[in-house]
């Protein structure tokens, strides 16, 4: 099987921060606003460097959204900041209406994403938010799996005309994906090729899939994985070439099942008529998070490597 | 059109156009729309500087113009027609299967002038301020407006937009509320205590005037104007109006918020409304 090396570990959010301090660097119209959370979205050095361009927009979500969408009217590239829940369920409005509907080039960085923001408990835990957003007509949905992902889906959020909502997490993680690598929004990118099983996940599931993918190995069977770091648009083609080859899939994301991607495949295999033999999905089912560590967390869900091998054998 | 057409008689006729709109449409909000014509005419005619027929969504060197109060629609439309934004025999269209003229302004359709899609209300403030932000940065000298109605003003995100603005002295940010007391439940202070606006805004920090004769379209250019010299603040007019001004059995009756004319009643407010530009 393709060998990943742990090069060390980070938070994506860390990278999203990097990826931020590059494309402003590089682009003037690059703005950045926040809503009173400029260390926990890593924007701080962003900030530093570029206090013109670095708006301040206190806890009041909707109206960052807003003014957001009015930079960008005007030209700018605006990336908005905060936890997950809070520009996505918190200003489901807003965003519909003043990003989707409005069209405009406006970036969501969506932090501390799913149940791994641990300690904070529910409240802060969003398990629904690729849901709102990918039911949204022209936005983009992107949920990369490391450090390294996360700073070069970034620079292609910068580059890509349109709303885009960029998924990313608290914890660290191990970095197993190439340092300046290319990202291409609506890819789904084979980390492994196999033949038995296909083991389907994006975000911080895509590590343990690829450990899940080195058990079976050990047991004789041979799993494809799959990163989907383009939940929508979803890179239909890559998805059912695999599923067409194994007829077998296990699709894992740290959100719950109602308008996952399990569901968003589960459409696309029955309109395909791929003939299944196993389809199963792990996921956090139909609950609200709780308090723990992320690890404590990723285990009482069933976010490992064992259970992932164990339910796709 | 005429050099010499009055503020008045184009308000007028975009008070016609409002009626026949929406009375063929048989949906639509005609309380607002009439409410604030004079403030349409004032800007569109008078205080922006803006170049129809050089108008990209941007508003790049030219003021541009945020509709909050997605429901007064028909008035924003009438206005971009008459000055020649797009033809106004288009106007015949509103609400209707395939039109640009949705019934709430939408950007995906292309109809020209519309900066941002509005309806869902209270978001307006934001974009505006988002704009004139950018106008800022960009050392633009140009304005950006913003019409709210009264009652969207309960809408919480008003007053993040309320803060931000102040916070960011955006003195080139210049919204106006449309205070003609009433929304669909009736009052608005009845409703939801909206109370003293002019105190809640000075409160923001924002420079406020309240406009006593809010359908004296040359009133109202006055007060934009001297809006437009203040330094340091975003400036809110409070324009004191009359929903459905200018028919007589609209006028001040908040059951006209939202609901069409019938064929007749289109007939006896056409007949209380001058026909100054000549109807589509």
């Amino acid at each position: 099987m393709t060998k990943y090396e742990i090069k060390g570990k980070k938070d994506t959010r860390s990278g999203f921060g990097a990826g931020l301090l590059e494309v402003a660097r590089k682009n003037p119209a690059v703005v950045g606003l926040v809503a009173d959370l400029t260390p926990s979205l890593k924007m701080g050095e962003f900030a530093k460097e570029f206090p013109e361009r670095f708006f301040q927009c206190g806890i009041a979500e909707a109206n960052m959204a807003g003014v957001a969408a009015g930079l960008a009217i005007a030209g700018k590239v605006p990336f908005i900041g905060s936890f997950a829940e809070f520009v996505t369920g918190r200003i489901y409005d807003q965003v519909r209406q003043e990003i989707a509907y409005g069209n405009t080039n406006v970036k969501i960085a969506s932090s501390h994403a799913g149940i791994t923001l641990g300690e904070d408990g529910a409240t802060h835990q969003t398990m629904e938010d690729v849901a709102l957003m990918r039911a949204l007509p022209n936005m983009a949905v992107v949920a990369p799996c490391d450090y390294n992902q996360t700073l070069a889906a970034t620079k292609a959020a910068a580059e890509f005309q349109g709303p885009v909502y960029l998924r990313f997490g608290r914890p660290s993680m191990p970095i197993f994906t190439d340092e300046n690598q290319d990202f291409e929004i609506g890819k789904t990118y084979v980390m492994n090729e196999g033949g038995d099983v296909t083991i389907i996940a994006y975000g911080h599931l895509v590590w343990p899939a690829l450990e899940a993918a080195q058990l079976l190995e050990d047991r004789g069977i041979s799993a494809e994985v799959l990163n989907v770091a383009t939940i929508k648009p979803l890179d239909k083609e890559t998805i059912l070439a695999s599923l067409t080859k194994t007829r077998r899939c296990i699709i894992c994301e740290e959100h719950n099942q109602a308008g996952g991607l399990g569901e968003m495949i589960a459409a696309l295999v029955l309109e395909n008529a791929v003939a299944m033999e196993s389809f199963k999905l792990l996921n956090g089912g139909d609950r609200f998070g709780e308090s723990g560590t992320p690890a404590q967390l990723m285990a009482e869900y069933g976010f490992t490597a064992e259970n992932i091998a164990a339910l796709a054998q | 059109m005429s050099q010499t057409t009055s503020l008045k008689e184009i308000a007028s006729q975009l008070r016609r156009d409002v009626i026949r709109m929406i009375g063929a449409a048989g949906s639509g909000h005609p309380g607002g729309s009439l409410s604030s014509a004079d403030l349409f005419a004032a800007l569109y005619f008078k205080v922006m500087r803006h170049n129809p027929s050089n108008w990209t969504r941007s508003s790049a060197s030219q003021d541009a113009f945020i509709l909050s109060a997605g429901h007064l629609a028909p008035i924003l439309y009438a206005s971009l027609a008459r000055s020649g934004y797009f033809p106004v025999g288009e106007l015949a269209t509103l609400r209707q299967f395939g039109t640009r003229l949705q019934g709430h302004p939408c950007v995906g359709h292309g109809l020209p002038g519309i900066v941002q899609a509005s309806g869902s209300l209270g978001q307006g403030l934001a974009c505006a301020a988002g704009i004139a932000l950018a106008k800022k940065m960009d050392a633009e000298p140009y304005k950006v407006y913003c019409l709210l109605g009264d009652g969207e003003c309960e809408e919480g995100e008003i007053w993040e937009s309320a803060m931000f603005s102040a916070n960011h002295k955006l003195d080139n940010l210049i919204a106006i509320t449309d205070w003609n007391m009433c929304q669909i439940d009736g009052n608005v202070d009845e409703v939801a205590g909206l109370g003293d606006l002019k105190a809640k805004w000075e409160a923001f920090g924002w420079n406020v005037e309240i406009v006593e004769e809010g359908n004296d379209p040359d009133i109202v250019a006055e007060a934009l104007v001297r809006a437009g010299s203040v330094k340091d603040k975003p400036s809110m007019l409070l324009i004191k109006t009359e929903m459905g001004h200018g028919v007589d059995f609209m006028a001040g009756k908040h059951g006209w918020h939202g609901k069409a004319p019938s064929a007749e009643e289109v007939q006896r407010a056409l007949a209380q409304i001058d026909e100054t530009l000549g109807d589509y």
